[in-house]
């Protein structure tokens, strides 16, 4: 054998065996990584859940409202749980808002004497309307989707809302 | 001979241990590595502490955002020592957080980063950030109402990276919202993905320090010049190194020792965090709190003006990792000694006070609203001024007392009002009241004229 065709012998078994570890390495990756970003393949339908009726609420009442999320994995437990402060403004218009802060997400709480959303984490407060009226928030709190069917207050379930760098 | 001594040389002689752990014992140490040298093996010992209490925690844990609550709750009240056990897990984390923190203190104030140690340098902040990640997804793995809003505010934070943030959110939360999901993808986080990256990375962290050698304790005048470093370095090992065992690893021994009686101390007396409410995500009435090595973290947050979070929020991690992994490459030649350092000095305490403070005021969290203020206790009002009593009522009910404080009882958030009645006219609150503050909700809307002047009368008392 001469020094060329053992130089690309040699050549050759390198990128064979190279190749021979890259093949089944990125054939298994795909299941792994397929479950690493599953998240982001398939997004969550969102489901019409009903929270209450009419009578449950009366105008310029507001109330905590506790439903199932839109599609619970078996074994979510009480993690499958989600809720939102529905609030009648009048007879037939209800509006609904995420119970996370604008700011970074903590569970607002509504004070109804002082007609108020309190946020525990760094102080933010919101006015009836959901308005930004102290602290760190950026915007509003986020509103859901809400309609009256016959005689039920009915939510869309909805992603938890993320604030963006631009708002 | 000894049968017993028999077997060990069969042994030796068929595996190699010798061979192996010999040159690791025997390899010269600089002179002087005295007692700043042990924060690193003292890093490591707790991390060796984590990885056993974490095995011992996995046997009683289930991953399951359904049953991780009721589990936790088993490990802390049932099962023998369990509590014992979460408890050594916790302040050993905060013990590896503090020991990361001292070594690269340490390193930074003797410069140990410069030629030809740049790599333990970097993989250093890598293990850095891999601890911090440990000790997160470590808290959320509690699984309680704190855990689950914690992973909510952690996906809000990632939210506000640009173009990529919602998707790194729904990554983190495994889904649009939490769930059944999520807390597995904490669960393989902090088990098996970042425990491997550490096993990795805190190897080959090991291997530089073979390889390159211990830096020598810093002389002022005594430059590091990349052209002659390695010789000298080997010359003066040669002429008077001691072998690390056991010279130097002694103190390494102790002093870990001492660390880890220390946490297992900690642990019983005060035992693990208490568990809080189950994981309900539609359960508003908590206050989400992070651990508090990233509690200074939340108290900036609640400090910086809202207008530039976002940004900081993005470009401060950013521009700290840039600094940090930068480091070793803008100053990796030249003087050591942190006496001709000064500003490595000032920038030390400058990091270190700002993040001790920042805990502090992170701990009492004054910008929040104070709800368990629930009436004025301490207030002594005329019975005779009806208005004034009604007044104070509504002080509480309108939730003033959340954010105001008279006679200490109430929040912090805005102006003490104990003698606010000598500041102010009775028209300036009526004012204030009515209109709110840059920092105040209008109350103009929500308040009758009614309800308006009994609050004036309450607070043209405090004076």
């Amino acid at each position: 054998m001469n020094e060329q065709t053992n130089l690309d012998r040699r050549k050759f078994l390198v990128r064979l065996t190279l190749l021979a570890g890259a093949v089944p390495a990125v054939l298994v990756s795909v299941p792994i990584f397929s479950a690493l970003l599953g998240p982001l393949l398939q997004r969550q339908k969102q489901a019409w859940r009903r929270v209450a009726s009419l009578s449950d609420i009366a105008v310029g009442e507001t109330k905590l409202i506790q439903y199932v999320n839109a599609d619970p994995l078996p074994w979510a437990g009480v993690t499958a749980k989600a809720a939102a402060w529905l609030r009648r403004e009048t007879e037939d218009r209800f509006v609904a808002f995420s119970t996370h802060c604008s700011h970074l997400g903590c569970p607002v709480r509504w004070e109804d004497k002082a007609q108020l959303f309190l946020c525990p984490c760094h102080g933010g407060v919101y006015y009836k309307d959901g308005s930004v009226a102290a602290g760190p928030p950026p915007k509003p709190l986020t509103k859901i989707d809400v309609r009256i069917n016959k005689n039920d207050v009915e939510i869309r379930t909805a992603p938890v809302p993320i604030t963006t760098i631009t708002q | 001979m000894n049968p017993l001594k028999k077997a060990a040389r069969w042994l030796n002689d068929r595996s190699g241990f010798t061979e192996m752990l010999k040159p690791l014992l025997d390899h010269p140490v600089p002179p002087g590595s005295k007692w700043a040298y042990v924060f690193g093996s003292a890093t490591l010992f707790c991390f060796v502490l984590q990885v056993a209490t974490g095995v011992g925690l996995a046997l009683l844990y289930q991953p399951s955002s359904q049953e991780a609550f009721q589990s936790l709750q088993y490990i802390t009240y049932k099962a023998s020592l369990g509590k014992t056990l979460r408890g050594i897990h916790y302040f050993g984390a905060s013990g590896m957080i503090v020991m990361v923190g001292l070594h690269m203190l340490r390193t930074y104030i003797t410069a140990a980063y410069k030629y030809p140690r740049e790599m333990s340098w970097i993989s250093g902040v890598v293990l850095l950030l891999l601890t911090v990640g440990m000790g997160f997804t470590g808290q959320l793995l509690r699984w309680d109402d704190n855990g689950v809003w914690s992973a909510v505010v952690a996906a809000e934070q990632m939210g506000r990276i640009p173009l990529i943030g919602k998707s790194l959110a729904r990554l983190l939360l495994g889904g649009d919202t939490l769930g059944g999901q999520s807390l597995s993808r904490f669960f393989s986080y902090h088990v098996f993905l970042i425990p491997a990256l550490l096993f990795v990375f805190t190897g080959f962290h090991l291997w530089l320090v073979m390889r390159n050698g211990i830096s020598e304790p810093p002389k002022a005048g005594q430059l590091v010049d990349p052209r002659t470093y390695r010789q000298w370095y080997k010359n003066m090992l040669r002429n008077s190194g001691v072998p690390f065992w056991p010279y130097a690893a002694w103190r390494d021994a102790l002093f870990g020792s001492l660390i880890i009686m220390a946490i297992v101390v900690l642990a019983v007396v005060f035992g693990p965090p208490a568990l809080t409410k189950p994981p309900d995500p539609s359960n508003v009435i908590t206050t989400p709190q992070p651990d508090w090595y990233l509690l200074w973290i939340y108290a900036l947050f609640a400090l910086m003006p809202a207008k530039i979070e976002s940004y900081v929020m993005f470009f401060g991690p950013l521009l700290l990792f840039f600094l940090l992994f930068a480091l070793p490459f803008v100053s990796n030649k030249g003087e050591r000694s942190p006496i001709k350092r000064p500003w490595a000095i000032v920038g030390s305490c400058f990091v270190v006070i700002v993040v001790v403070s920042l805990l502090f005021v992170g701990k009492n969290a004054n910008w929040s609203p104070n709800f368990n203020a629930k009436a004025l206790t301490k207030v002594s009002i005329p019975a005779t001024d009806s208005l004034a009593l009604s007044g104070s009522v509504l002080f509480q009910q309108k939730a003033c007392l959340y954010c105001h404080s008279i006679n200490n009882e109430g929040g912090k958030v805005g102006p003490d009002l104990t003698h606010v009645a000598n500041r102010l006219s009775e028209e300036q609150i009526t004012i204030r009241i009515a209109n709110g503050a840059k920092n105040m909700p209008a109350y103009g809307s929500s308040l009758s004229n009614d309800e308006l002047k009994k609050l004036v009368a309450f607070l043209k008392t405090r004076n």
